[in-house]
C-alpha cells in the first residue's frame, strides 16, 4: 500500500504542477507576444472603421477590461481570482452570454462525442493490432496499409469523406448540427433520437482514425513482445498458444495505456477540428466562432478548458495504470 | 552505411512512399511551367465553376505594354446590315417632327444616325402632327434597335402539333470550335469560391504546405535532438530541468499552444514561415523524450567512455560517438514531424489561424475557404475533396517511407 500511496502522491503533485503551468501559459502567452495584443484585438474589431476617437475609446475600454494597464503580477492574481470563481469573462461575439455559459454547453457536446469515441477506438484498435501481429501474413498485409492510410488522414479529412458518402451520396445521415434545427434541447425522446441520428458521422470519423493509430502501435508492440524471451521459453515449455497470446496481449497493452495518456492532446485537437466540418455544437466549433469573431475571452476560456480536460483525463489514465501494472508500485521503492 | 542504403532502396514500402513524394515535389515545380500565371488570380467571375473548359469573353491583347485593340466599329457594322431602310425612314420621320433640319440626317451613315437617335429620342414626347399609330410605330422601332444592340441567345425550338416549344438556347457567348479560340482556359478541377483555378492553386498550395512541413520538421527535430542529447548525456540538474519542461509540454496539448500563439500574433505578421516556426516550436517534445531515452542507454558504452577518457570535448562526443547510433531514429522522427507539421498547418488554418490569406495558398487555407463557403453543402466537391485526397497522399507516403525505414532498421518487424 505504501508504494501505491507514493505513486499516487507523485501523480497528484504532478497534476497540480502541470495545471498551474497550463494556467500560467494561458495567461502569459498572449501577453508575451511581440506587439500589443489589445491593439491587435482592437484592430480586428474596428477593421473598416474610420472614426479615430471611437477606435481609441474601444482600445482604452479593452485595456481596462483586461487590466493590461496594471503590472503583470496584479493582473495574474486578478485572473486566478476570476478563474476560481468560475468567471471567464464576457463573450464579445455572443454578447449577453458569458464565456462560462457558452463553454458549459459546448463542453458537454465535446465530452459526449470524444470520450466514447476514444474508448471504443482504443479497444477495437488494440484488438485488431494484436490479431495482425499474431496472424501476420494475409490479415497483416491488408490491415497495415489501411491503418497507415487512415491514421495519416486528419480527422477532418475522414469527416468530409464520410459526409460525402453518407450525407450527400446515400442521404442516410444528416449533414450538420448536433440535433435537428427544428428542435429545442430538452429531455424528450424525439430530441434524444435526433441527437443519436446526428451523432453517427462525427463519432465514426473520430473512431476510425483512432482505430488506425492504435492498431499500428499495438501491432509493433505485440511483434516485439512475441519475439521476447519469455514467449520462446513458454513455447519450449509447451504452454498452449492461446495462453501465451494472453500474456503477450497484457504486456503489449501496458505501453498502449500510458501512450494513450500522452497522445490524448493530439487526438483531442484533431477531433475538435473535425467538429467544424459537421458544425457540431462542441468546443471546436466554438473556437472557430471565437476566432472569426475575434472573441478573445472565449478563445482563452476554451483553450483553458481543453487543457484542463486533457490533463484530468491523462491523470485518471495514470491512476488506472497504477492499478493495472503492479510494477509501478515496486518501482517506488528504488 | 552503403549496405543500409541498399537495403532501404530495396524496401518496397520506402520506395513507393519516396516516389509519391518525389512526384508531388516535381509537379510543384513543373506544373507552373505548363500553366503559367499567378495561382491566386481570380479568373472566374462567380463562385464554384464546375470542372470544364471555359472561354474568356473578355478578349484583349495584353503584353508588357497594354494595347487595347479597337476593332473598326464591329457592333455598328453588324447593325448596318440589320437596320432595314423602312426603319431608317421611320426614324427620320420622328427626327424631322422633333424639329431637326433635314440635311443633318444622313440615312446611309448608320453610326451617326444611331448616335443622333440615342441623343434625341424620347418616347414621352408627343407631336401634334403625328398620329398615335405612327408614334407607336416609332416606339416599336426603338425597341427593335435596343434588342439589336444587346446580345441575346438564339432560341432553338421544335414544332409539335403546330405549337413551338423551346428545346434549348445558343448563347451569344457560346463557341463551337473551342480549339480555334485564343483565350481558352481548361479548369480540370473548376474554380473555388473566389473564382480561382483549383488545380493550379492546389499545386501551389502543396508546395507551400510541404515547405511548412519541412521548416516545422527541421526546427522540431534540431531542437528536440539537441535537448535530448544534452539531457541524456549530461544528466544531473540539466536532465532534470529539460525533462521537467518536456513532461510539461507533453501533457499540455500542443494544439492549445498553437491556437494561443497564433491568435496572439497579429494578422499581418502571420506569414507562412512564422506559422511553420510556431508549429516547429510546439512539437519537439516527442523527439526529446525518445532521443534522451536512447542516449541514456548509450551513455555508458565502452567507446563513449574511451572517448571521454581521451579528453574529447562534449560536442565531439555527442556528434561522433552518440549521434551515429541514433541517426536512424532521428531520420524517422524527422519524417514524422514533416507529416504532422503539414497536418498541424491544415488544422490551424481550418480554425482560421493559418498564414495570411491573400498572398500564398496553403492546403489548409483552401479547406478553410471551401468550408466557410459551405462547398460541401453546395455540392462543389471539386473545391475540397481533391485537397483532402492530397493531404492524405502526402501523409500516407511519408508514413509509408517511415514504415519502410522502420523495417530496415528493426529487422524484428519484418514479416
Amino acid at each position: 500500500m505504501k508504494g501505491y500511496r507514493k505513486y499516487f502522491g507523485k501523480k497528484i503533485l504532478w497534476f497540480f504542477i502541470t495545471l498551474f503551468f497550463a494556467v500560467v501559459l494561458n495567461f502569459v502567452l498572449p501577453r508575451l507576444m511581440p506587439g500589443d495584443p489589445v491593439a491587435n484585438i482592437t484592430a480586428r474589431i474596428t477593421a473598416g472603421m474610420s472614426n479615430v476617437t471611437a477606435t481609441q475609446a474601444i482600445y482604452n475600454e479593452y485595456i481596462k477590461k483586461f487590466g493590461t494597464d496594471q503590472p503583470m503580477p496584479v493582473q495574474f492574481v486578478r485572473y486566478i481570482g476570476n478563474l476560481l470563481r468560475g468567471d471567464f469573462g464576457q463573450s464579445f461575439s455572443q454578447y449577453p452570454r458569458t464565456v462560462g455559459d457558452i463553454l458549459a454547453s459546448s463542453m458537454a457536446w465535446t465530452v459526449g462525442l470524444q470520450l466514447p469515441a476514444i474508448v471504443t477506438g482504443w479497444i477495437i484498435g488494440n484488438i485488431l493490432g494484436a490479431i495482425a501481429a499474431y496472424i501476420r501474413k494475409g490479415f497483416d498485409k491488408v490491415l497495415l496499409p489501411i491503418s497507415l492510410m487512415i491514421s495519416g488522414l486528419p480527422a477532418f479529412g475522414l469527416a468530409i469523406i464520410l459526409l460525402m458518402v453518407f450525407g450527400l451520396g446515400l442521404r442516410v445521415l444528416p449533414l450538420q448540427g448536433g440535433y435537428a434545427q427544428s428542435l429545442i434541447p430538452a429531455f424528450s425522446l424525439t430530441f434524444f433520437k435526433s441527437v443519436i441520428y446526428h451523432y453517427w458521422l462525427p463519432f465514426l470519423s473520430i473512431v476510425i482514425i483512432f482505430i488506425g493509430g492504435q492498431a499500428i502501435g499495438m501491432r509493433s508492440m505485440s511483434i516485439y513482445e512475441l519475439n521476447a524471451d519469455y514467449v520462446k521459453y513458454s513455447r519450449f515449455m509447451g504452454i498452449k498458444d492461446s495462453k501465451i497470446v494472453g500474456y503477450v496481449f497484457r504486456n503489449a497493452m501496458l505501453p498502449q495505456i500510458s501512450g494513450l495518456a500522452l497522445s490524448l492532446g493530439t487526438m483531442v485537437g484533431g477531433a475538435l477540428v473535425a467538429e467544424i466540418i459537421f458544425n457540431y455544437p462542441g468546443l471546436g466549433t466554438t473556437i472557430l466562432g471565437g476566432i472569426t469573431g475575434s472573441d478573445y475571452p472565449l478563445i482563452s476560456g476554451a483553450t483553458l478548458i481543453i487543457t484542463i480536460m486533457v490533463l484530468t483525463t491523462s491523470f485518471i489514465i495514470d491512476i488506472v495504470y497504477g492499478f493495472i501494472d503492479p510494477r509501478v508500485k515496486a518501482a517506488q521503492y528504488d | 552505411m552503403k549496405n543500409t542504403l541498399r537495403q532501404i532502396a530495396h524496401s518496397p514500402k520506402f520506395m513507393i512512399g519516396f516516389c509519391m513524394i518525389l512526384l508531388m515535389v516535381l509537379s510543384v515545380f513543373i506544373y507552373p511551367l505548363i500553366v503559367p500565371g499567378n495561382p491566386l488570380e481570380m479568373i472566374g467571375l462567380g463562385t464554384f465553376f464546375r470542372p470544364g473548359t471555359y472561354v474568356s469573353v473578355y478578349d484583349s491583347v495584353s503584353t508588357d505594354k497594354r494595347y487595347v485593340i479597337k476593332l473598326s466599329d464591329a457592333a455598328e457594322k453588324r447593325l448596318a446590315s440589320k437596320l432595314a431602310p423602312e426603319d431608317r425612314e421611320v426614324m427620320k420621320t420622328w427626327l424631322l417632327a422633333f424639329g431637326l433640319p433635314e440635311e443633318s440626317i444622313d440615312l446611309e451613315n448608320t453610326e451617326e444616325l444611331l448616335q443622333l437617335w440615342r441623343n434625341t429620342y424620347d418616347p414621352e414626347l408627343r407631336f401634334d402632327n403625328m398620329t398615335t399609330a405612327v408614334r407607336k410605330h416609332v416606339q416599336r422601332t426603338d425597341a427593335k434597335l435596343d434588342s439589336l444592340l444587346t446580345d441575346t441567345d438564339i432560341i432553338i425550338a421544335s414544332e409539335t402539333d403546330g405549337t413551338l416549344t423551346q428545346s434549348g438556347a445558343v448563347g451569344a457567348n457560346d463557341y463551337v470550335n473551342v480549339s480555334e479560340i485564343a483565350n481558352v482556359r481548361v479548369l480540370p478541377l473548376g474554380t473555388d469560391n473566389f473564382g480561382r483555378d483549383v488545380l493550379k492553386e492546389m499545386i501551389s498550395a502543396l508546395g507551400t504546405s510541404l515547405l511548412i512541413g519541412l521548416i516545422a520538421g527541421t526546427i522540431a527535430t534540431v531542437f528536440g535532438l539537441a535537448l535530448g542529447l544534452l539531457a541524456g548525456y549530461v544528466g544531473g540538474i540539466v536532465d532534470d530541468i529539460i525533462m521537467f519542461v518536456t513532461n510539461l509540454f507533453t501533457v499540455i496539448p500542443s494544439f492549445v499552444l498553437l491556437i494561443l500563439i497564433s491568435f496572439s500574433i497579429s494578422q499581418t505578421q502571420r506569414g507562412t514561415v512564422t506559422v511553420a516556426v510556431v508549429i516547429g516550436l510546439t512539437s519537439w517534445v516527442w523527439t526529446t523524450r525518445s532521443v534522451r531515452a536512447q542516449v541514456v542507454s548509450l551513455r555508458n558504452r565502452d567507446h563513449v567512455n574511451l572517448s571521454k577518457l581521451s579528453g574529447h570535448s562534449l560536442p565531439r562526443i555527442l556528434v561522433a560517438d552518440i549521434l551515429p547510433y541514433i541517426a536512424s531514429y532521428v531520420i524517422m522522427a524527422f519524417i514524422l514531424q514533416i507529416s504532422s507539421g503539414i497536418l498541424a498547418e491544415a488544422q490551424l488554418s481550418m480554425l482560421g489561424l493559418g498564414p495570411r490569406t491573400t498572398t500564398t495558398p496553403t492546403l489548409g487555407l483552401m479547406m478553410y475557404w471551401a468550408m466557410l463557403y459551405t462547398a460541401h453543402i453546395n455540392g462543389a466537391w471539386w473545391a475540397y475533396f481533391p485537397i483532402v485526397v492530397l493531404i492524405a497522399c502526402v501523409s500516407f507516403s511519408l508514413n509509408l517511407m517511415n514504415t519502410g525505414l522502420d523495417q530496415v532498421f528493426n529487422p524484428q518487424l519484418r514479416g
